[in-house]
């Protein structure tokens, strides 16, 4: 079994029109840069995207967004000093925006990954958050039913790769990776080193190859929060 | 109200209030922002292992500027360390690790608290970009929810209040609250005040206070160090 693209132009061709698109990463850590910037060359438009942000400076998702390619947010925290780009197109109305607690937003990607249509959480009860949803109550306390949250492809990041698509993370840049690479109909990965099978010892896995599609070898990542600070520009 | 504003504690000396309340052994998440402060003024007889909800359990102080790692950073994302026992995880595991009931303490910043409990800290309700972050999951589950709080508004209203005006983070969520007049919990739907500024009279501080204060027991005074 052989997973690896040669190219990340390779790895992201054939994302649609319309499609939607869970790009993991928190802030700059763990944000798949490359394959975001390739998915910008490739230009689909009205993509719903699915982040913890909405991205910062001009690079990355916020690129995306400056590009007009994207007609929907689903995210937990877009109001970031340098969010220029999201706030342009939010404030000009060009961008619809639902806003999701951050574990909220965890647990419907995994719910999603896992099979679980909906579930009941504590995360909200009470709040304009909640409006509109379903509450159960369980041993006497209210919780709030939350969906599952699902996508045609998702673009993530690990540090080192196998061509059966098993993967690991950096420090703290493994964030919504591992389940977005669950939740998705087709996980990009992109890793800083790709190993032959065996090459990473089987207890180390944190990804298990089964949840990812394709991936690609990308040696010299940037950092997104390094673009970032030396204000960088995408295209 | 400049006596009020002489007398009131900084956000450092409010922050050293509530760090003296942290258990040896404690697992505790601190909110983005003034709460960050409190990880400065835990005593140093005590071992304190601090969440941060990107997925790290156990993390220490900021580096040395230059030696920044931008895949180690918090929930603020700002760049931190890691101590010695330290664990990365994902966001799923994190939050479970909030709403599954593990964390012995959160302590967050508030706009207002109710004194049933309720939690705004999230938006003003005022229009603008809504953003709510992981604020709403951590009121739900930690053992002990606790506020450090300015205890009236810039311009001199109360934070703590009958009942907030402003959008929900949580309903019934907050124990104690830190401020910086006084420690204040909240029992049963009620304000018990537990400790004051001896400078200040029961009646100078229920004039700043949007909701009865209640006593039981004289309260004690609120006695910090001298921290900028």
């Amino acid at each position: 079994m052989d997973k690896t693209c040669k190219t990340v132009a390779e790895a992201v061709a054939g994302i649609a029109d319309g499609a939607s698109v869970m790009i993991a990463g928190f802030g700059g850590s763990g944000a798949p840069v490359e394959l975001i910037h390739a998915l910008i060359d490739a230009g689909p438009r009205h993509l719903t995207v699915i982040n913890n942000n909405a991205g910062t400076g001009q690079v990355g998702l916020a690129a995306m967004i400056r590009e007009g390619m994207v007609d929907k947010v689903i995210c937990s925290y877009p109001r970031t000093r340098d969010a220029v780009c999201f706030n342009e197109a939010y404030a000009a109305g060009k961008l619809e925006l639902e806003v999701v607690p951050q574990g909220t937003l965890a647990e419907r990607i995994r719910a999603g990954g896992a099979g679980i249509p909906a579930f009941y959480t504590p995360t909200g009860v009470g709040t304009e958050l909640a409006e509109g949803k379903a509450v159960g109550r369980f041993e006497g306390k209210d919780y709030v039913q939350e969906r599952w949250l699902k996508a045609d492809v998702a673009l993530i990041k690990g540090e080192v790769g196998d061509p059966m698509g098993n993967l690991t993370y950096r420090m703290s840049a493994r964030n919504f990776n591992p389940i977005m690479a669950m939740a998705a109909t087709r996980t990009i990965a992109q890793v800083r080193r790709m190993v032959a099978p065996g090459g990473i010892p089987p207890e180390d896995v944190i990804t298990p190859g089964i949840f990812v599609d394709a991936l690609v070898e990308v040696p010299d990542a940037r950092q997104e929060e390094d673009l970032i600070r030396a204000e960088a520009v995408y295209p | 109200m400049s006596t009020l504003n002489e007398i009131k504690l900084t956000n450092a000396q409010i922050a050293w209030r509530a760090a003296q309340d942290i258990a040896d052994g404690a697992y505790v998440n601190l909110g983005i922002g003034f709460p960050e402060m409190v990880a400065n003024h835990c005593p140093k007889d005590r071992e304190v292992i601090f969440h941060t909800e990107n997925g790290l359990l156990n993390f220490g102080p900021a580096p040395e500027p230059g030696q920044e790692d931008w895949d180690l950073i918090n929930a603020g994302k700002k760049a931190i360390t890691l101590k010695p026992g330290a664990a990365v995880f994902d966001h799923a595991l994190s939050f479970a690790m909030v709403r599954g009931g593990h964390l012995d303490v959160a302590i967050l910043g508030a706009f207002q608290v109710a004194e049933n409990g309720d939690l705004a800290n999230w938006s003003t309700g005022k229009g603008g970009v809504p953003a709510v972050g992981g604020a709403m999951d951590l009121v739900h589950g930690a053992k002990r929810v606790a506020v450090v709080t300015d205890h009236v508004t810039k311009s001199g209203a109360p934070k703590l209040v009958s009942r907030c005006d402003m959008p929900l983070t949580g309903v019934g969520c907050v124990t104690r609250i830190y401020s910086s007049l006084a420690v204040v919990d909240v029992v049963e739907g009620r304000f018990v005040l537990r400790e004051k500024l001896a400078a200040l009279s029961l009646d100078e501080l229920q004039a700043v206070t949007g909701a009865p204060l209640h006593l039981e027991g004289a309260p004690e005074d609120l006695v910090v160090p001298a921290l900028a």
